[in-house]
Order: structure tokens, then C-alpha cells, then sequence
């Protein structure tokens, strides 16, 4: 018989269900009544916000947009446990997060509007803007724990990556780098199910992806991405953890792409109405809002006030957004480099002349 | 014969390899039950199945990397990189491996395989789905890198770089893709890897161009026609290794040449056809060739597209200064 000389687990952690009936332990935060309702009311809010950009680009005020429906609980969770000195590194639909850490409405329509001004964040310092390209972004996020750990600051550096993103070399790199150098990082998985038309199960042939953080020597842990209580428990370890100086772990968060992937993709091509029907069985608000209104902590008048306040907020934003005027092509050549190079200068003036010659191309 | 797209010729040419040709396999992101993000392998699962049609994980060092093994091994893999802006994890094996394998095993292995990629701008994309990043690829000894700028450029070059033995990258222009019709026939016709195409013949001045900037340049003739300067326009269409006699003789006998194309001027490929003109004819030329391109920035995301891209205005501009230099 060979010995075993190595023996791993993956925990999974559910704090509420559906319902929002308690179902394992709470965290300390359950009994934080005003930080739970704030947390709420940034779930809500970006709900509501992700529903107008949608409508915006149906009706041709946006380019294509890829829609958070379904994530909020994990987003918004990742955005309350974090600090802002910590630096985030997001994908391309963590509104939840970005709203709570400083980026604006605006700013988010501006980018899927197809103007750069939206990553200028002017009230957010550090966090990297979208990153498209799947996976490099967990790279950063190394990066930056080590810059944090050399530099001997406590902060922390959190990426976020998609299911499908776990496929992709650069997922695994960054995962062991972090433990090779015991980085302050977090690694999460938004394991929502799908990766545009590809299920997990052509994905991996892995029980879990919380497993994968194993081969590289961190801890990996499962975590009910939909249940607010639960991503932040796990989460709070996490950051803790990683501050401490004792290392990185990955959280495989399980929640649902209830949207299409982006408004370019019709997900009827490939999944079925009734897998979706029973994805929203399970989505985010419905168990939190439960949870608070069984203890008092929430009321439908409050939650109607506040909906009208967010309308308001989105409009402006919108409005805001619509205003902002086109990018001088002057943009495309001020910012690629510290100085403009004297061959790039001629370019840039070739380009404006061009434009002037003929304003309508 | 009806009218099909672009996009509907690729389908075409890549049903009909896969129907008569059993080593045919094509692999790429969400080929499958989606048939593409653009709709390019729409039913192809279907018809030819899973073991013919496969949906991969995410990752395009992967896909490129199993392309070669599968392809050394007899297969003739059909790789479908997603767009453009997601082909750089595929440089490694594309110059480490795919084009040196022949020369590196004398001829022991060889890699036929096939990466399409949509590519280019001007279709309110996000963020990285309008990059031209060709010359990258005809950097590559060994890659061959092909461009259609018509549906039946598109359905005979595809069928040709599919049977080609040896590894060609393949862009298509998500502009172009649905942008005009035309009559192709399912006949299996290969169009040769190595010529270009002359899409308008002229006296004047030679225009030199590929993928979806022909469009631009086909106009840009015909505003110069209007002035009565017959511009010869030419589709490069194989940009590695390009066919140089083509350009040579017509700009023998117009004496004036204009190079276009979307991506960015330093180190594309209008500069390699501009100095080798300059070496092998400089003096058939009555006046310094021009470039026209994308300038040498980040391509900016879609409010700035069209003032990054190539204009008529500015092609036209380009051939009038050439005429009167
Ligand atoms: C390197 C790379 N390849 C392909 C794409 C095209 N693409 C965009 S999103 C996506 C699926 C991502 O799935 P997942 O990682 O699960 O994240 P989700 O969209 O579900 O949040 C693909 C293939 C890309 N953006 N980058
Ligand atoms: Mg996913």
C-alpha cells in the first residue's frame, strides 16, 4: 500500500439559504445592524443601476455592456470587507465593488460608452480598471502583494476572475507566486456557471475550483456567493489572513450569471429557461432583504424611499454621462506616453489637421 | 446562387473542409452550441458534431498549443481565437513552435494548422476587440498570415490556408463581416496563397491595401476618378510572405505608390513594402511613397475609432501629394 503523504479539504460556507433562514454560523458583521443595511442598500442600488445601463444600450445610448445580474451579494461583499488603502483588481462586471470603493456611475457608462475618461476614476486612486483580457488581472494583484510585502504595508491586494478565467495559465502563475512569497492576496472566483456559452463542466473536470488554489500551496474555500453573511465571513478571514502577513487564500464563490453574458450575447442560444428559473430561486437580494425585514432591520417603505433615491442618483449620472462630450483626438496620442516623443507629436498634429479637414471623418 | 456575407462565406468554406476533408477539426471559445461570437461556425457542431466542432476551456496559449501537437500529428486543426485583442498568449507557441518545427526537425514535422481571429475596428467594440496586430504574426519566419477583404476572398483564401501545410494565421475583418453580399460558389476552390488581388486597374498611381481598409481605399479611387486620376488598387491579401511582384509591376508603370492599412505606422507592414520598393524600383518611382495608417497609439477605445482609422479624405490627400510630387 503507498503511504498518503498529503491530504486536503474544501469547506463550503452557507451562513442563510434561499429563504434567508439561518443555516450554519454567523459572523460577527450579522449583529453590525447598520453596516448590514448599508450593505443592502449598495446591493440594491447597483441592481437598479445595471438595470438602467441595460436599457441604456437597448435603446442605443450605450456600447455593449456586461451586466452584474445575480453577482451583487459577492460584489458588494468583496467591496464592504475591503479597505480603501487595499487595491482591487476587477474583470469587466464588478459595479458592486467599484461603486462602494469610489468609482462612479458616470464613469462606469463612460468606459462601455467607449470613451477612456471612464477609467480615470477620479475618486479612486489605485484599483486597476477593467481588465478584458481573461485572467491577467490575478497577475496585478500578485504583483501588487508583493509590492505591499516588500514595501512592509499592510494592505491587500484582491483580484477577481470568472470561472472560465481559471483555465487560463496565468490564473495558476499568480496563485503560485502568491504562495511562494506567502503574498497578501485574495483570489476570487465568481464561479457563476458559465463562461459566455461554455459550462464549467467543459471548463474543468475538477470537483471544485476553490481546489485549484491546493497545487499551489494556499488554502481554497467554497463559500455560497449568493448569501451576503457568507461571502463575508469568508472574506474577512481572508483579508485578515493576508494582512496578518500569513498569506493568500482563494475563495471560490458560487453564484449565477442571470444576465445575458454581455448585451452582444443571447444566452438562450445555449442554457435553458428553466436552469435560469431556478437561478433565480436563489439570487442575492431576496434572501438579505428577508433577513433584515424578519428582524426589523428593513421595511418595504424604506426600501421604496430609497429605490426612488437611487433613480434619482442614476439619472443624474446618466445625464452626466450623456453630457460629456466627445474625447478631442488630441486624447488618443497626450497619454501614451510621460512626454509626447517628437515623431508622435507630428502624428498628433497630422491627426488634428485630418479631423479639421473633415470634422465627419 | 444566393448572396452571402462575409462572415456566411467563412461558414461556408469551413463546412465544406470539414466535409471532405476527415482531418478538418475545429477548435476555439464558444464555436459550439453558439456557433461563435460572431455567428461564423453557426451549425457546424450540429452537423458535423462534437469530435469535429470542439468548444475548448478559456485559454488561447492552450488552443494554439494543442493546434500544433494535434496538426504534427495529422490532424488539420481550425483554431478560432475569439478577437484579435486575445491572440497575444498565442505569440510563444505561434513563433517558438508552430513556425520553426519544419525547419527545426528538416522537415520531420510539420504544423498545418489554421488561427482565424476576427480582427480591426469600427464596430463600436469594447475594450481590446479592435486591434490590427498582422505585422506581429508577419513578423513570424514560418506563419503565413492571410486577410480577405470580400466574401469570395474569403470562402477560396480560407479553403486555401486550411489545406496549406503550413501554419497560417487568418484575419478577418469584423467590419467587413456582413458589410457587402456576394454570389459565392460552394465549389471548393482554393484561391492561390501567393498572389495579390487587383481589384481595380489604373494608370496613375498604385494604391496598396488589405482587409477592411480596401473598402476605404476602393473609394478613395473613386474619388480620384472623379478628377481623372485612375488609381490602381491592389489587395495585398497574403501579408507573409507578400507577393512583391504584383506591387512592382504596377508601380513600374504608374511610378506613384500609396500603402494603407488600419494598424499602427512604426514597424507595420506598409514601411516593409515601402523600403522594399525603394530597394527594388526605386527609380521606376516619380515621387516618394506614402504611408496611410493607424497612428502609433493604444487603439483607442470606440468614441475615437474612426479618428484612428484610415479616412477616404486621408487616403485621397496621401494620393494627391504623391501626384503632384
Ligand atoms: C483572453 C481572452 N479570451 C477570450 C475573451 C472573450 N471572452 C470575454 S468574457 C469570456 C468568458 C469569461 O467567462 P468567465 O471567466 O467565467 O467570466 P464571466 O464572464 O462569466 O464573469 C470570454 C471567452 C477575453 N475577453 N479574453
Ligand atoms: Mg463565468
Amino acid at each position: 500500500m503507498p503511504s498518503i503523504v498529503a491530504h486536503f479539504d474544501v469547506p463550503l460556507v452557507r451562513c442563510l439559504d434561499a429563504e434567508g433562514r439561518v443555516v450554519g454560523d454567523l459572523p460577527p458583521l450579522a449583529s453590525d445592524t447598520e453596516t448590514l443595511r448599508t450593505i443592502f442598500r449598495a446591493m440594491l442600488r447597483v441592481r437598479l443601476f445595471d438595470t438602467k445601463a441595460v436599457a441604456l444600450q437597448r435603446t442605443g445610448q450605450l456600447g455593449t455592456y456586461a451586466s452584474c445580474l445575480g453577482h451583487e451579494a459577492l460584489h458588494v461583499g468583496i467591496g464592504s470587507a475591503l479597505r480603501p488603502e487595499d487595491a482591487f483588481f476587477p474583470t469587466y462586471r464588478e459595479y458592486g465593488t467599484q461603486l462602494w470603493r469610489g468609482v462612479k456611475m458616470s464613469e462606469i457608462l463612460l468606459f462601455w460608452g467607449g470613451d477612456e475618461r471612464g477609467s480615470a476614476f477620479a475618486e479612486q486612486p489605485h484599483d486597476f480598471p477593467w481588465a478584458v483580457p481573461i485572467g491577467t488581472q490575478t497577475l496585478h494583484a500578485s504583483g501588487a502583494a508583493l509590492a505591499f510585502r516588500l514595501r512592509h504595508e499592510a494592505r491587500v491586494a484582491l483580484a477577481i476572475i470568472g470561472d472560465g478565467g481559471t483555465s487560463q495559465g496565468d490564473f495558476y502563475e499568480a496563485l503560485n507566486a502568491a504562495g511562494v512569497w506567502s503574498l497578501p492576496a485574495v483570489f476570487v472566483v465568481a464561479n457563476n456557471r458559465w463562461a459566455i456559452s461554455v459550462p464549467l463542466a467543459k471548463q474543468t473536470a475538477a470537483q471544485t475550483l476553490a481546489q485549484k488554489a491546493i497545487a499551489a500551496g494556499l488554502p481554497g474555500v467554497q463559500v455560497d456567493g449568493n448569501d451576503l453573511l457568507a461571502v463575508r465571513s469568508v472574506l474577512d478571514d481572508a483579508i485578515e489572513r493576508a494582512r496578518r502577513g500569513h498569506g493568500a487564500t482563494l475563495v471560490e464563490a458560487l453564484t449565477y450569471r442571470l444576465s445575458d453574458h454581455t448585451t452582444a450575447d443571447d444566452a438562450r442560444r445555449y442554457r435553458s429557461k428553466e436552469e435560469v428559473d431556478r437561478a433565480w430561486a436563489e439570487e442575492p437580494l431576496v434572501r438579505l432583504r428577508r433577513f433584515l425585514t424578519e428582524r426589523g432591520l428593513w421595511t418595504e417603505a424604506e426600501e421604496k424611499r430609497w429605490t426612488e433615491r437611487c433613480q434619482e442618483e442614476i439619472e443624474e449620472a446618466v445625464r452626466a454621462y450623456l453630457a460629456t462630450g466627445k474625447p478631442s483626438p488630441a486624447d488618443m496620442f497626450d497619454y501614451t506616453f510621460a512626454t509626447l516623443p517628437v515623431g508622435l507629436a507630428a502624428q498628433r498634429a497630422e491627426a488634428l489637421a485630418a479631423v479639421e479637414a473633415a470634422p465627419h471623418g | 446562387m444566393a448572396k452571402i456575407t462575409l462572415v456566411e462565406a467563412i461558414n461556408l468554406a469551413l463546412a465544406h473542409e470539414l466535409a471532405h476533408d476527415p482531418a478538418v477539426v475545429l477548435l476555439g471559445e464558444d464555436i459550439g452550441p453558439n456557433g461563435g461570437v460572431f455567428r461564423s461556425t453557426v451549425g457546424l457542431q450540429e452537423r458535423f458534431g462534437e469530435d469535429r466542432v470542439l468548444d475548448t476551456p478559456l485559454a488561447e496559449s492552450m488552443i494554439a498549443g494543442l493546434a500544433i501537437g494535434m496538426a504534427a500529428m495529422g490532424l488539420k486543426p481550425v483554431a478560432e481565437i475569439q478577437f484579435s485583442g486575445f491572440i497575444y498568449p498565442t505569440v510563444d507557441q505561434m513563433i517558438n513552435h508552430a513556425g520553426r518545427l519544419r525547419t527545426r526537425t528538416r522537415g520531420r514535422l510539420s504544423v498545418p494548422m489554421v488561427l482565424r481571429t476576427p480582427s480591426g475596428a469600427g464596430i463600436h467594440a469594447p475594450e481590446h476587440h479592435s486591434e490590427s496586430n498582422e505585422a506581429l504574426f508577419a513578423h513570424m519566419p514560418g506563419v503565413r498570415v492571410v486577410t480577405p477583404s470580400s466574401p469570395r476572398r474569403a470562402y477560396g483564401l480560407l479553403l486555401a490556408a486550411i489545406r496549406d501545410p503550413d501554419p497560417v494565421v487568418f484575419f478577418e475583418p469584423t467590419r467587413l463581416y456582413r458589410l457587402h453580399k456576394q454570389e459565392v460558389e460552394d465549389d471548393g476552390e482554393a484561391l492561390p496563397l501567393d498572389t495579390c488581388f487587383v481589384l481595380r486597374e489604373g494608370r496613375d498611381i498604385t494604391l496598396v491595401s488589405w482587409g477592411a481598409m480596401i473598402h476605404e481605399t476602393l473609394e478613395a479611387a473613386r474619388v480620384l476618378a472623379e478628377t481623372g486620376v485612375e488609381a490602381e488598387v491592389i489587395d495585398l491579401a497574403t501579408l507573409s510572405p507578400i507577393d512583391y511582384e504584383t506591387i512592382l509591376e504596377s508601380v513600374a508603370r504608374t511610378g506613384r505608390l500609396v500603402v494603407v492599412h488600419e494598424a499602427p505606422r512604426t514597424a507595420g507592414l506598409g514601411g516593409e513594402i515601402l523600403a522594399e520598393v525603394a530597394e527594388r524600383a526605386g527609380y521606376d518611382l516619380a515621387a516618394p511613397p506614402i504611408r496611410v495608417t493607424g497612428y502609433d497609439v493604444v487603439t483607442p477605445l470606440f468614441k475615437l475609432e474612426h479618428e484612428f482609422m484610415p479616412s477616404v479624405n486621408r487616403i485621397v490627400a496621401a494620393a494627391r501629394r504623391v501626384l503632384e510630387g
